[in-house]
């Protein structure tokens, strides 16, 4: 994975495929503490203990059309590579939260990449499931799609006016939070 | 800076244009967006091909995403499923061929055959 922007769309994707309706995606730099930590939560299906032991491992999935499953491997070792670390939480029938944290200075952490651009995709790719989205570095910024579908009434996130405006709304509001260079 | 009040307008505008998604069978175009796609530029194309098929406002031409294709090393793959054809398979995909798989093939019903599946492992032994 190149940039973190792509690693929220690979998990959120779990997230989605254990029937989630609401999924939480927060995403906080702090200079201070020298962090930069991403936290994905989920109303989802959860998993067992024995299944959350085994999660972080590349030979476990869910799948059954092959033995691997590298989104949650590959996120952990892009963490530790920093000195973060990556920790889950799940419960069955109440959903999974995953944090990751990254030393924020660290010359191997990912960069950013298009955060608006995952979240655009994952809003209109998945219009039955809501995403609340949070940034706080310089500023803070929200995002709840409940809200942009409550001001749409029976407009679909799909007409292509509404996806255009989405992708502007996160570009503008995430560019107000990270600044217009990269970090 | 850009407020959500401005759906409000966009509702309004749009509410008249909407058509009832038809019934029955129209053309499926699918992404793979597992780990191994997103990994290999899915997104990009993805989006691409959304706005390609909003900006000609083709009807009963749908864009989805699914798992795992199974041909991880040709990602990013697009499949097109068109009612009572075979599907035809698309590998490494990116968004500059979105165009004319959308113009010759989704518009005019003539598969680029170079960017498929069967062409890419003919010519790559």
């Amino acid at each position: 994975m190149r940039d973190i922007s792509l690693h929220i769309l690979d998990i959120a994707e779990n997230s989605i495929r254990a029937g989630s309706s609401l999924v939480r995606i927060g995403l906080h730099a702090d200079k201070e503490r020298d962090e930069l930590k991403l936290v994905i939560g989920d109303n989802g299906c959860g998993m067992s203990k024995e299944l959350l032991s085994r999660v972080k491992s590349p030979f476990t999935t869910s799948r059954t059309t092959r033995k691997v499953g590298l989104g949650i491997p590959l996120l952990a070792a892009n963490c530790e590579a920093t000195g973060g670390r990556l920790d889950i939480e799940s419960e069955i029938g109440k959903g999974t939260t995953l944090t990751a944290v990254f030393q924020f200075s660290h010359i191997d952490r990912p960069p950013l990449g298009d955060i608006a651009e995952t979240l655009a995709t994952l809003t209109i790719m998945n219009p039955s499931v809501d995403f609340v989205f949070s940034a706080k570095y310089n500023e803070a910024f929200d995002y709840d799609t409940r809200q942009i579908k409550a001001a749409l009434g029976d407009v679909p996130v799909t007409q292509p006016d509404v996806m255009t405006f989405i992708r502007e709304y996160l570009k503008e509001g995430i560019k107000q939070v990270f600044g217009g260079n990269e970090i | 800076m850009k407020s959500l009040q401005e759906l409000e307008a966009i509702r309004n505008k749009t509410l008249s244009e909407i058509d009832i998604r038809k019934k029955g069978e129209g053309t499926r175009i699918v992404v793979g967006m597992a780990t191994c796609g997103i990994a290999a530029g899915a997104r990009p194309v993805l989006t691409a091909l959304v706005d390609e098929v909003a900006k000609r406002k083709l009807k009963n031409v749908t864009v989805t995403q699914t798992g795992c294709i199974g041909a991880c090393r040709l990602e990013p793959i697009v499949e097109v499923f068109e009612p009572g054809k075979e599907k035809v398979t698309y590998v490494k995909v990116n968004p500059d061929m979105v165009g004319r798989i959308v113009a010759e093939h989704i518009v005019n019903g003539n598969p680029v055959t170079e960017y498929t599946i069967g062409y890419h492992e003919e010519n790559t032994k």
